[in-house]
């Protein structure tokens, strides 16, 4: 049979080219390795090699021609026992991969030619399909402890529980970290479970994405996530892809933690907000806990997920205490938004930091006759779309607050959650209360101002429920 | 901004200007080529110090080269692995493999068959060598020019093809670029598309095994343009201060696609003499001499496995080839270059030393290409039943939304359910390909 010679893609973003010259005529006969043609490209004019033997039989596409697309048949090569003047034009084949507009010829299916599991049934509104947080049985102790205790605590349970797990990082053993999270583990653990590194967050979040790929269950605790921004190649593009990039073959379970966002006039190159960065990328768990109870059952959870998981601290909630069960096992459910404060008149949607200026602010309405409804995101990938949309339908009102820029943030995806899905069960435009969008101020007066508080919030609200 | 404060541009005393240097290859198009003053020493003359010695002891092999193939086609030397003609075989074999397979797939992009090849013809030692001096379930960490380590494993050449194609066959489902292969089962890791970041994984891969008290070590490759990236300085600092059974592999191939060496520092000192300021064993080895490249490894590899130290290898080595097929090296270097390279070519000279000690003629050589390239051609023809580029036969449309994370989230559930029905009123008679 005919072999068909395509209009080759010389470099992969190659999509026309012009066949500048034939360098064999029809009738010519033709060896592996011969050059057939010299096609140029936008970048540079490559040779045509032909790949098998036999003979030209026909060209297709004249010399000089521009613009030909690549996947163009061009010449056709009768193959030995062929008649070379026999040899026709490609007709339509019933086998032929046709072009569809829009997809080119790359239209992938299974071999019954259906698009999968689901072909024919009609998509319904996904099932509630989140677990719910554990119940807490009856009569269990609830003890008051610091946020950071509670992360401790998580770590220190985790690395009882399964020998694979350790925790790396600068300070984090002798130190007992930076901000004191990893207080006691080294005496617990050693210092082969407990590492303290040389200074290169680039180097030590490629060592802790190797071992996760060596099968063990890191932890890498950035001193603060500021200074993950050089460590950022081996978060995206390593531990979030290789799952991917592997077609499953190769896991990496890291969590990559420390505090996030402003700090106390710590400036602008230590007080930044990496929730959106981080939570715009596939592969990627992002977890933004608030209280000391999600901290340790989402800490928990993170460890033991096959999944690379960032972990964004506060460094100004660590000394908060809260209530937290007492529980053998308290473990968390990833992607599951929790209503911290129920309320009919508006809904408050926020995550880590933010969560206490949004209950502050629901305090104030309160007192103004306005009950709000505060959920706290708690994960920011997966994002929980059902908690905002159930309690958007229930107030018709949302706001969002959020300790961090404006533009392109968490709050400008829930935004568009509420256009996409809530549109019908809106009274008034959503709301962003977020940072002033610029670098934060050293100074205290222009810090605050640049930041967030409960006022801003409850002034978002009151213009959300048209009162004022 | 180096304009001075007051805005005058010159300082007006007698002070001499500052001068720059910026590195210039020797060498440009149309040239004629003299490698004379490259210092490439004698074979056999190295020493071979105890694989467990003090890294301070080691400061002459890091600047000289170790050698073991000479010119009269023999083995000289303590770095004389003295393999068994039978290995020998293999291993030329393999290189021969890789060779034929380089050839095809190339024109193959030629033809456009894949919109991306990468060759890796005159260091077919680096990888093939020092593969077969490692254990087949030591992990690899290596860049895109090691081909060679999945053909010494055993992988077959058609998965290759298939995932060089991004065709319905493809292992790693139509996600990676050609040639960026992924084993788990041939311990070969998903070869990273940015430079270097493969250097501190494989550290950190091999401090896991350590921690775990498991007895395999890691291997890792980089370009010497590479070594620049902030990458591979954490790696040798982890390595070192850790002591983390590793071998850190540096192909010194002369070009960083038009970047000649020096723009990585070659003209002032070698890759392998890196390893010294970290307190690494260093060693420079000549990479187009397979029994040097086995050498090498194999004594990094028994330093490692007795929690002895990690290593730097620097192969001198020449890229006879382009960067990939998108790269046209006329452009940017003599021709010459490739012909007057001082140390020969790895395959022809590994087929003349098993031919001086007798074990290898012509005539088998020949028969060993042929099948090779037959072997490959088989394997191609194979690979293209299961489609090549732009031909339609890819993974099902569904599988996108696949292993981007353990379980398949409900938005990602969501946005399959709702693309499956977008095509569905799209192609209301069925798709057209189907």
């Amino acid at each position: 049979m005919a072999i068909e010679l395509k209009m080759p893609a010389l470099s992969p973003t190659m999509e026309e080219g012009t066949l500048a010259k034939w360098l064999k005529q029809e009738g010519d006969s033709i060896e592996p390795g011969d050059i057939i043609a010299e096609i140029e490209t936008d970048k540079a004019t490559m040779e045509f090699e032909a790949i098998d033997e036999g003979t030209l039989a026909k060209i297709m596409v004249d010399e000089g021609t521009e613009n030909v697309a690549v996947g163009t048949v061009i010449a056709m090569l009768a193959g030995e026992g062929e008649d070379a003047s026999d040899v026709e034009a490609p007709a339509a084949s019933n086998n032929e991969v046709k072009d569809v507009p829009g997809e080119g010829k790359d239209v992938g299916r299974d071999e019954d030619g259906t698009d999968g599991e689901d072909q024919g049934a009609k998509p319904a509104r996904p099932e509630r399909r989140l677990q719910a947080d554990p119940e807490i049985p009856h009569g269990t102790n609830m003890a008051t402890i610091s946020v950071r205790e509670a992360l401790r605590d998580a770590m220190a349970e985790e690395m009882r529980r399964d020998e694979r797990v350790f925790v790396m990082g600068e300070e984090v053993a002798q130190y007992q970290g930076a901000y004191k999270v990893t207080q006691g583990l080294l005496d617990e653990f050693g210092p082969k479970r407990v590492i303290d590194t040389p200074i290169t967050e680039y180097g030590f979040a490629g060592i802790g994405t190797g071992a996760a790929m060596g099968g063990l269950r890191p932890i890498v605790e950035f001193m603060t996530f500021n200074f993950a921004m050089q460590a950022i190649d081996h978060i995206i593009n390593s531990a979030a892809k290789t799952n991917y990039m592997s077609g499953g073959q190769m896991r990496c379970p890291v969590v990559f933690r420390g505090p996030n966002g402003a700090a106390s006039r710590v400036g602008a190159q230590h007080s930044q907000n990496y929730g959106p960065w981080y939570a715009s990328v596939p592969g990627l768990i992002v977890i933004a806990p608030y209280d000391s109870s999600d901290a340790k059952g989402l800490m928990k959870a993170a460890i033991r997920s096959e999944d690379p998981v960032v972990f964004l601290e506060n460094e100004l909630v660590y000394g908060r205490s809260f209530e937290l069960p007492e529980l053998d096992d308290h473990v968390l459910p990833i992607g599951k938004a929790r209503i911290v404060r129920e309320g009919s008149d508006v809904t408050i949607v926020s995550y880590s930091i933010g969560v206490g200026f949004a209950l502050e602010a629901a305090e104030t309405l309160a007192g103004e006759g306005i009950e709000a409804e505060v959920i706290d995101l708690r994960t920011l990938r997966p994002l929980d779309r059902e908690a905002i949309l159930e309690s958007l339908a229930k107030t018709n009102r949302l706001v969002i607050a959020e300790e961090g820029w404006p533009t392109c943030s968490i709050a400008s995806e829930v935004t568009a959650i509420c256009m996409e899905d809530g549109f019908d069960h809106l009274d008034a435009p959503v709301l962003r209360v977020c940072d002033e969008d610029v670098p934060l101020p050293y100074a205290a007066n222009l810090e605050k101002l640049a930041l967030i508080d409960a006022p801003r919030i409850v002034a978002a609200a009151k213009k959300v429920c048209y009162v004022d | 901004m180096a304009d001075r404060p007051d805005g005058e541009r010159k300082a007006g005393s007698n002070k001499p200007a500052l001068a720059l240097h910026v590195p210039e290859p020797k060498y440009r198009p149309g040239d004629t080529v003299d490698f004379s003053d490259l210092d490439i020493g004698e074979p056999g003359k190295q020493p071979r110090p105890d694989e467990a010695c003090d890294p301070s002891e080691m400061g002459e092999l890091a600047y000289g080269l170790v050698r073991v193939l000479g010119d009269d086609d023999k083995a000289h030397g303590p770095w004389d692995p003295k393999l068994d003609p039978e290995t020998l075989r293999t291993m030329l074999h393999n290189m021969a493999l890789v060779r034929a397979f380089d050839e095809r797939m190339f024109r193959g992009q030629r033809q456009g068959k894949t919109s991306f090849y990468m060759k890796c013809t005159g260091e077919e030692a680096t990888s093939v060598a020092a593969a077969m001096a490692l254990a087949s379930d030591d992990m690899v960490f290596p860049s895109y020019r090691q081909q060679g380590i999945l053909i010494a494993r055993g992988y077959p050449l058609i998965e290759m093809i298939n995932q060089i194609y991004s065709n319905k066959g493809d292992k790693l489902k139509g996600r990676q670029l050609p040639i960026m292969y992924s084993s788990r089962e041939h311990s070969f890791f998903s070869i990273s598309g940015n430079l270097a970041t493969q250097t501190p994984q494989a550290v950190g891969w091999a401090m896991a095994s350590a921690i775990k008290g498991d007895s395999r070590i890691a291997a890792t490759w980089v370009g010497e343009g590479s070594t620049a990236e902030g990458d591979f300085h954490s790696a040798c600092t982890f390595a070192t201060v850790y002591n983390a059974p590793v071998i850190l592999n540096v192909i010194n191939n002369q070009w960083a696609i038009s970047s000649f060496s020096g723009f990585a520092g070659a003209e002032r000192t070698t890759f392998a003499a890196r390893a010294l300021g970290y307190g690494l064993a260093g060693l420079r080895v000549d990479g187009n001499d397979a029994l040097a490249c086995f050498a090498a490894q194999q004594w990094a590899a028994n330093r490692a496995r007795a929690n002895a130290g990690p290593t730097l290898i620097e192969y001198f080595t020449y890229r006879a080839e382009g960067h990939s097929t998108s790269d046209d090296p006329t452009g940017y270097r003599s021709a010459q270059e490739r012909t007057e390279w001082p140390l020969g070519d790895p395959v022809m000279r590994l087929k003349r030393h098993l031919i001086a000690i007798g074990e290898w003629d012509e005539e088998r050589q020949e028969k060993m290409d042929l099948e090779a390239a037959e072997r490959v051609k088989a394997a191609t023809k194979e690979a293209e039943k299961n489609g090549i580029l732009g031909h339609g036969l890819h993974h099902p449309f569904r599988t996108m939304f696949e292993d981007v994370f353990e379980e398949l989230p409900w938005h990602l559930r969501e946005q399959s359910k709702q693309a499956i029905r977008e095509r569905e009123i799209k192609f209301p008679e069925g798709r057209p390909n189907a």
